[in-house]
């Protein structure tokens, strides 16, 4: 690891201005934050970032979890995975969250990890994390080795020739299906970003992955008012402590025997976390049985482009939807 | 039915040898250096390394004593760019000047010499450096040192010591819940924290809760026992 200047930030306004100092906010930039660190840590430890100085966050008061005027809940991006999961608000209204933060990681790790950290988390790419092979993500113009190599665990939706990366987060695929804001402070001010907006696609440029710009901090994520039963399916290699091959969050209300405000996203096969129209469009207004499920996933997954190892992962994927719209029938 | 005497070395790991609970970091340092501390594996082990690079050093390394001497000497002032920080661990505070750079882990078992708590893979992936922060377990590969000024740190040598075990070590014990013994500190970190976690009565809840330790002896069934038969006492 190399060296770098360790700050703690003492206010949020001196946190944005170390920040500013780095050229980009992305991949290679030379300041950044540190809250929960087992991501960054992790990849500072493999020479994958290099930064010069860290800012450590955590004494910043961005840790609670409160509702909104609007009926919604704001919860701080220093609110460490475990509190998410297991706060009484988040279990009765927002269940995918809490039931996709508890799929992730270990407990260890969900003790450490925040809601801003986690929803930065890095992609697990082999050849990201390996700095002896080429990788557009983490050095622009070296090439993508995963095309053509390892890659039964990489994305099928969203990816470019490029970069076909998996944005590997469960809490970010539930904060999709629940329609979250990305709360931000930055040099400029304040502003908020729908989570659909807030993740790039790779294109050609894999090394920005998000709009953060320099100096820009997550404060908080906040939740609309809640919609409707909700629920997340993982599936992986094994039950525990392990990455999604494919998953699904689901945010649905029966109404009067048909799907109403239904809200599909899914995990382990897009480039970023994946929100699905096409399927919610194929939902919407429809009585929940099989067929319309399938034509949901068969539409979710139409524009997906496997690789040579992965091509399970897109009847895994429609299959995933399938059952977890199945089981959210029953729950809504 | 336990085939295993309740020694320390199995109980806080293979490494972590006799020594005195509240010591200071300087007691530490004496008792394991001096003369009449009884031979430990890890002082066994780290006279072995000294011994072992003299034998195998050029001859003209080895045949110049004095120049080695100042550069062991070099390392003693604060080197450029370490940091000051007061580390509280086991109820007692260490001063200590840190590169930036040093993990917790590598803090508690190099800096504080308390090397109950191990490292396995040092990157948050198999829980044998887990240790618990203000209550919390956590795995200390991931957190830098500095990071944790403020916070209240606790390792296996603070659980329970011979004579007072902690109900969990006794537990581990009783029910042979280790072979190699190498993640043990870290699944008694951990079944510890799950005493006050929301956890479920079942095996598979345990299971579920202590999934973040990897022993790759398979003594899981024992562990599950272990931890089941501590909770049911507590």
């Amino acid at each position: 690891m190399e060296a770098f200047e360790y700050i703690r930030a003492e206010s949020l306004g001196a946190a944005v201005v170390s920040g500013s100092k780095s050229a980009t906010a992305q991949q290679g930039a030379s300041v950044r934050f540190v809250a929960g660190g087992t991501n960054l840590i992790d990849m500072m430890k493999l020479n994958v970032e290099r930064p010069k100085v860290i800012v450590d966050i955590n004494a910043l008061p961005l840790d609670t979890i409160v509702p909104t005027p609007a009926g919604g809940l704001r919860i701080g991006a220093l609110a460490r995975n475990s509190d998410v999961a297991h706060h009484p608000a988040v279990q009765k209204d927002y269940a995918v969250l809490s039931q996709a933060l508890l799929s992730g990681a270990s407990p260890q790790l969900r003790n450490m990890a925040t809601t801003g950290g986690n929803l930065l988390q890095r992609t697990r790419c082999v050849y990201f994390r390996d700095t002896a092979h080429g990788c557009n993500k983490r050095e622009p113009g070296t090439g993508c080795s995963a095309i053509g190599g390892h890659n039964r665990m990489l994305a099928i939706l969203g990816t470019s020739d490029s970069c076909i990366a998996t944005n590997p987060s469960d809490q970010n695929v539930a904060l999709t299906a629940l329609e979250a804001t990305v709360e931000l402070r930055g040099p400029k001010g304040e502003r908020s970003v729908p989570i659909h907006d807030f993740y790039l696609l790779p294109g050609t440029t894999p090394q920005r992955e998000t709009v953060l710009e320099p100096g820009e901090i997550v404060t908080a994520v906040t939740l609309p008012p809640p919609v409707g039963a909700s629920l997340y399916l993982k599936l992986r290699d094994r039950a525990a402590y392990e990455f999604a091959l494919a998953s699904a969050a689901i945010v649905m209300k029966l109404d009067g025997g048909r799907i109403r405000g239904v809200r599909v996203a899914m995990g382990g096969v897009g480039a970023k976390p994946w929100r699905s129209l096409e399927a919610e469009k194929e939902l919407q207004g429809k009585a929940p049985d099989a067929a319309t499920f399938r034509r949901a996933a068969e539409a979710a997954l139409k524009d997906a482009r496997p690789q040579s190892e992965n091509g399970f992962k897109v009847e895994l994927a429609r299959r995933c939807l399938v059952r977890a719209l199945t089981l959210s029938t029953r729950a809504a | 039915m336990a085939t295993k005497t309740p020694e320390l070395d199995a109980v806080s790991g293979p490494e972590a040898e006799g020594q005195p609970e509240q010591a200071s970091p300087e007691t530490t340092k004496t008792a394991t250096t001096g003369p009449s501390q009884r031979l430990s594996r890890r002082s066994f082990l780290s006279h072995l390394g000294a011994a072992g690079l003299v034998a195998t050093a050029p001859p003209l390394l080895a045949a110049t004593p004095a120049s080695a001497a100042p550069m062991e000497q070099a390392q003693e002032p604060a080197a450029a760019g370490t940091v000051p920080l007061t580390l509280r661990v086991n109820g007692q505070a260490h001063k200590l000047m840190l590169d930036p750079r040093t993990t917790l882990l590598d803090c508690l078992r190099e800096d504080l010499e308390l090397p109950g708590t191990k490292k396995g893979c040092d990157h948050g992936q198999c829980g044998a450096c887990t240790v618990h922060v203000n209550g919390r377990r956590v795995n200390s590969c991931l957190s830098f040192a500095v990071m944790h000024a403020g916070d209240e740190i606790v390792t296996i040598e603070g659980v329970g010591q011979p004579g007072h075990l902690h109900p969990m070590q006794a537990a581990f014990i009783e029910h042979d819940a280790y072979q190699c013994g190498y993640c043990t500190s870290g699944q008694i970190m951990s079944a510890v924290a799950v005493l006050k976690e929301p956890v479920g009565p079942s095996d598979d809840d345990v299971k579920t809760a202590m999934y973040g330790n990897i022993c790759r002896c398979g003594a899981y069934p024992n562990i599950v026992a272990a931890v089941q038969a501590a909770r049911r006492g507590i």
